[in-house]
Parts: C-alpha cells; structure tokens; sequence
C-alpha cells in the first residue's frame, strides 16, 4: 500500500473505473478542467476522450437525466456536481425519476447511476455555494448515500457507487482532498450500508460523517487527556445506516453524540437519535442525546460568521464533558 | 417482386393497414376506458389519448422493436402503438399485480421494457432528457438505435425542454422529439402559456431539422417521423417533429370539459370532423384497401381483444399490501 492524497484516490478510482468497464462514463462540469472539481478528473480526456468524459454546459437538470436514460440502458453513469447547491437544479431527475423507476414498474428496471455531489465550502463563499445536502436525498426512498472520509474508503465507495445497481448520491466535501492516507493500487470497492469504528472506547459514542470524523478523532484525542474514552464511529453510509454498529456501541457507552455538518433539522443527526430512541436502548441511555450539527441558518460568507458556523473539534469535547456531567447526576452543571 | 402501394401516397398497404389497426386499437380501448371511469371501476387518473392516435402510430410505426420512446402522463396510446399488450395495460389501470407495471406504476406509468418502452412519467417534460440519456447510450455504443421523446405542447414551458434539446444538438444524438401539440396546457390554452406559439420555430434555434405536420394525418406523421428517424440512424444527430391535433375530452378523465367554460363546443366539433382515424378510413375505402366488410371483421377482433384485456384483469389480484416495501432498491 502507498500513502496517498483523498483527491489522488478519487483519480485513480475514477481512471480504473473507466479503464475496466467500458459502461462507465463521467459527465458534468468541469470534468476536463484541471482544477474544477479539485483535481479529481485530471489526465481522464487525454485517455478516455471527450464522449467517456463529457464536459457538459450548466444545464444540471438535463445532464443529470441524461445520466439517467443512459443507465436504464444498462450503462453505469457518475454524473457530477462540482457543487452540490446545483444539484437543487437536477431535483426532478434525482427525486422523481432515478429514485422512483425502480418501483414505479414494479422492479423492472433500475437506474445503475452514481450522482457525485460535492460540499465545497469556507471561503466565504456564501449560502449558495456551501450546502451538504445529505439529508434531503437520505430522505427519498430508492436513493443510497454514501460519504466517505477517508482517502481508503472514498475509492472503495466510488467503485462500490458506480457497481451498484440503483442510484446512489455519492458525497464528499473539498475539506477533505488534502486528508492522507493508506490506499491499495487495485481497484477494490467497499460494501454500501456499512460503518466502522475509528477509535474504541467505553464512555461516550460519537457518531460522525464525512469530515466530522476528522473532528471526532482530534476530540477523541483531547479528551483521551482527561481520561475520557470516546467510540468514534464513521458512518461511511448515511442510507442505508449501518444501524446494528449503532446498537452494538450505544449498548456499551450508554452516551451518544453525533457529528453531522448539515443541517439540525429533520438532518442525519435526528434520524440516528430517532433509530436509537426508537430502540431498546433508549431506556439504558444515562443522559440525553447531543447533536453537533450546522445552526438552522444559512451559510455566511463573513470569515467570522464562518467559524461560529462550522462545527469544530472543540464542540464535540464540550458536548461530551456536558453528557459525562449529566451522568454524575450534577445535571444543574449541564449546559442543556 | 411488384409491391402494392396506395394511389397517392408511397407507403406499403401493408403499413397503411397497420396503422389503421393501432388507431383502431387505441380509440377502442381509451373508449372502454372511459366508460370504466364513468363507471367508477377505474381509480388511478386517465389521460385519454382520443383524437391524437395518429401521432403514437404514425411515429411507432416507423421504429423498430429495440428503439426506444418515453412517454408521458397521456401514456396508453404511446405502449399500444409501440406494441403493448392490451391484457397487462388493462390490468395496470386496475392496479392489479398482472399490470404491465405490477400495480405500482397505475395509468401514469406505464412500461415495458421488452417492446422499448421503459417508462413514462407524470412529471411534464421528465422524460424528454432519458429519451437523450438513452440516445447518449446508443451513440457510445455505437448502435443504430433511435430514441424517442413523447410530449405535449405544455412540456415547452418546461426549462428541461430547453436544456435537453440543446444537449442532443451538441452532441449529435440519435434522438427524436416529438411535440403533441394539442393547443392545451392542462386546463390553458396554450397561448395563454407561451408567448411566442410556434413552437417549431423555437426548436429551430437549436440548429436540428424540425417539421410541422398534421398530427390528425397518420401518413404525414408516419412519412416525416420515417426519414428523420432514418437520418438519426445514420449519426445525422436529433430532429423535432411538431404534430397539431386536439385531445377530445379534457385533460384527464372522460369529461369533455365543454361545461366548465374551458373550450367552446364548435371548437371541439371541428376537431371530431378532422377525425384521424375517419381521415385515414375514408381515404382506403375510396382506394378500395379497406372495405366496410373487412372494416367490421378489424371492429370485431378489436372488440375480442379488449374483452380479453378485462377477463384477463378479472382473474388478476390486486398486489399483497405484505408487498409494500418490495423493489424499492434492486437486490443484489
């Protein structure tokens, strides 16, 4: 295995795609520049021409049912969005048409697409330049969402998207492309609907996706200074949720917090709470549940508003210290 | 070998008696159909294709079974021309787990990917980008298939319309688009929705080869649809066929709508006189193709045909509501 960059193994996972089956091919925009979606496409239309990688005009909702018409033909499209505020724009063809054909006709034909969104924000760019949309396709029956956040899994997971047989809205975030890591040279994928633990411990779960996962580990290290010893789970797969991983370290820890950066509302975050309040476990739970999420706002463009904005490490410490001191039974010292 | 053809026109008799037969088909069944909404025996919303069967056929006629079209909220006429059968359509409009789309999909959504119909979709102008996603996949794999994008004059308002007939243009696709224009938009006139009403002339500014026909006159449509469909094979790239008609009952339903202050009767009289199917009928009669004889054997074996389709929908259940949740995802 080499160290690699999270950018570099979508490339390469994008090159071994195209190059082993001659279903896959790459449209949206940006994909034969050098730095529209950050690198990521770089060196395909010398190899693959312009037809396997089609570099399209600002037309999100057309490009993306192209997408679809091709893949009930049996091709295996990825359709991108450089950035996910325009996949608004491709609603009808994500929501109406990818996600419901395979039911609509009774389960004759599926629509083998791989919708890649990607969260490109900070740099006070502003409400329409910035969204994480996760939990609006999370919430339409018939999509899978992954979000992977390392350079491992963000191979596997693209492999895994494009070789799955229904529509899958495949999201990752611009943070994240510097972020190293270990990455096997062959062309691997990893299953859908599966999460792994990134820290074990017994005190307090955290559950976290995509960049948060970051977040959580660096909290998990902090707190590891005071003794604590946080579970940090990264969900890999928003939908399906791997809901028995949940279970099995909920059941430990008997303290959940989750890292999610979208929003608070109906997000990723209220559903894991509801899986687990729905469960047995609700009753074993020493303190509430804590989410660290966006605020029910907009994005800024101010740098300042920007870092009240984003969830950082130093929340996740703080939500756990709270959730430890509730569990003392001091729960006058607990900020909630 | 000497080929028969009809006196002013060059289409095979053959092909003239074919089409016949699909209008036929189509105006008898949406009839039943609407007496079986009337009836109350049908639920799921039925937009009758009656007074546009020329256009379905005349454009199916000229594919080949592996071609693809896309449909829309006015489906049934678009699945029987492109040959689908009576008995699961009627069992769909019954919601039943026969139906071509096992109950699930209902009159909106109806499929059969067997005679290249994958789909239509309730979402005005959704499918008109598969239709060029599909001719996206036929030109990457380098068939000579067609595809083809059914929609009303109200799908123009629609930016997807737009979008994807610019993409197709671009790109060279084997794609064509074909406009029923029925000069309503659900419950508006269509001048009312669009401010410039040619819409021929709006597709031409995308650089493809357009036509005007009379979409009441099954062998014009047939003739234009035949050789753009024909040029498209040959990598000439899209085209766009806009075919005036009328639908004779409302938007949906088996209202006429005449009550409601929507249309005024004399505008729907003209329209009945320009009958496509009485146009076609009166032509191969004086041509001595058809006869009242032979006219009353096809009435016949219509008639069989759909009696079939409902003892077919009488022995069929609905789905098991245990059922609910099954082919949201393909499994792997």
């Amino acid at each position: 295995m080499r160290i690699i960059r999270y950018s570099e193994a979508i490339n390469e996972a994008l090159h071994q795609l195209l190059a082993s089956n001659k279903k896959v091919f790459l449209i949206g925009q940006g994909v034969t520049s050098p730095w529209y979606v950050g690198t990521t496409t770089v060196g395909l239309i010398d190899r693959f021409g312009p037809h396997r990688v089609f570099d399209t005009p600002v037309s999100e909702n057309a490009v993306t049912g192209l997408g679809v018409g091709a893949a009930l033909t049996g091709m295996r499209p990825i359709v991108v969005h450089p950035r996910m505020d325009f996949m608004y724009y491709a609603m009808d063809q994500i929501a109406n048409q990818a996600a419901n054909w395979h039911y609509m006709f009774g389960g004759q034909m599926s629509v083998p697409i791989t919708i890649w969104g990607i969260i490109n924000r900070g740099g006070e760019q502003g409400a329409q330049h910035s969204q994480a949309l996760q939990a609006i396709f999370a919430h339409i029956p018939g999509l899978k969402v992954v979000m992977p956040s390392t350079p491992y899994d963000v191979k596997g997971l693209l492999v895994a998207s494009v070789e799955d047989d229904n529509p899958v809205i495949f999201i990752d975030d611009r943070w994240l492309y510097n972020y190293e890591g270990d990455v096997p040279e062959e062309l691997y994928s990893i299953k859908i609907g599966k999460g792994i633990v990134r820290r074990k411990g017994k005190d307090v779960t955290i559950v976290a996706t995509s960049y948060m996962v970051y977040k959580a580990i660096e909290a998990g290290k902090d707190l590891e200074k005071e003794g604590v010893d946080v579970e940090i789970i990264d969900l890999r797969t928003v939908k399906p949720m791997d809901k028995q991983l949940l279970y099995n370290s909920v059941k430990k820890t008997k303290r959940l917090v989750i890292a999610d950066a979208s929003w608070k509302t109906c997000g990723i975050g209220a559903e894991i709470s509801a899986t687990i309040a729905e469960s047995k476990l609700l009753t074993t739970l020493k303190a509430p549940i804590i989410r660290i999420t966006l605020p029910d706002a907009p994005a800024p463009a101010s740098s300042v508003l920007e870092q009240a904005y984003y969830p950082e490490s130093k929340d996740i410490v703080l939500a756990v210290e709270n959730l430890l001191k509730y569990s003392c039974d001091n729960n006058e010292k607990c900020d909630y | 070998m000497y080929k028969k053809k009809s006196v002013n026109t060059d289409i095979p008799l053959k092909t003239l008696r074919e089409m016949y037969l699909t209008m036929l088909r189509i105006r008898k069944f949406e009839e039943t159909v609407a007496s079986l909404i009337l009836k109350k025996e049908i639920q799921t919303p039925c937009h009758l294709y009656i007074g546009q069967e020329a256009i379905a056929t005349g454009v199916c006629t000229s594919l080949r079974k592996s071609d693809y079209v896309f449909s829309t909220h006015r489906s049934h006429g678009h699945y029987i021309a492109k040959g689908g059968d009576l008995k699961k359509l009627m069992a769909e409009l019954y919601c039943r787990e026969t139906g071509c789309s096992y109950g699930r999909g209902g009159s909106m959504h109806i499929a059969d990917p067997d005679i290249g119909l994958p789909g239509s979709s309730a979402i005005v102008a959704g499918t008109i980008p598969l239709a060029v996603g599909v001719a996206y996949s036929f030109f990457l794999q380098k068939k000579d298939n067609v595809s083809v994008a059914f929609f009303g004059d109200g799908a123009v308002g629609e930016g997807v319309f737009y979008e994807s007939l610019n993409l197709a243009a671009l790109k060279k696709l084997p794609v064509l688009f074909v406009c029923e224009n029925n000069l309503f938009s659900t419950h508006m006139p269509i001048s009312a929705c669009l401010a410039n009403i040619d819409i021929k002339k709006t597709a031409e500014t995308f650089c493809i080869p357009t036509a005007r026909v009379d979409g009441n006159d099954v062998q014009s449509v047939y003739k234009t649809a035949k050789k753009m469909i024909e040029n498209a094979r040959k990598n000439k790239g899209p085209a766009f066929i806009e075919c005036m008609t009328y639908r004779w009952y409302g938007h949906v339903g088996p209202n006429l709508d005449i009550d409601k202050g929507l249309r005024s009767k004399e505008e729907l009289d003209y329209w009945m006189k320009r009958d496509p199917i009485k146009k076609l009928e009166r032509q191969m009669i004086q041509q001595k193709i058809l006869t009242i004889a032979k006219k009353k054997v096809i009435e016949e074996m219509i008639k069989k045909e759909i009696d079939e389709a409902i003892a077919f929908k009488n022995k069929s259940h609905s789905p098991e509501k245990i059922d609910i949740a099954r082919s949201v995802f393909k499994e792997e």
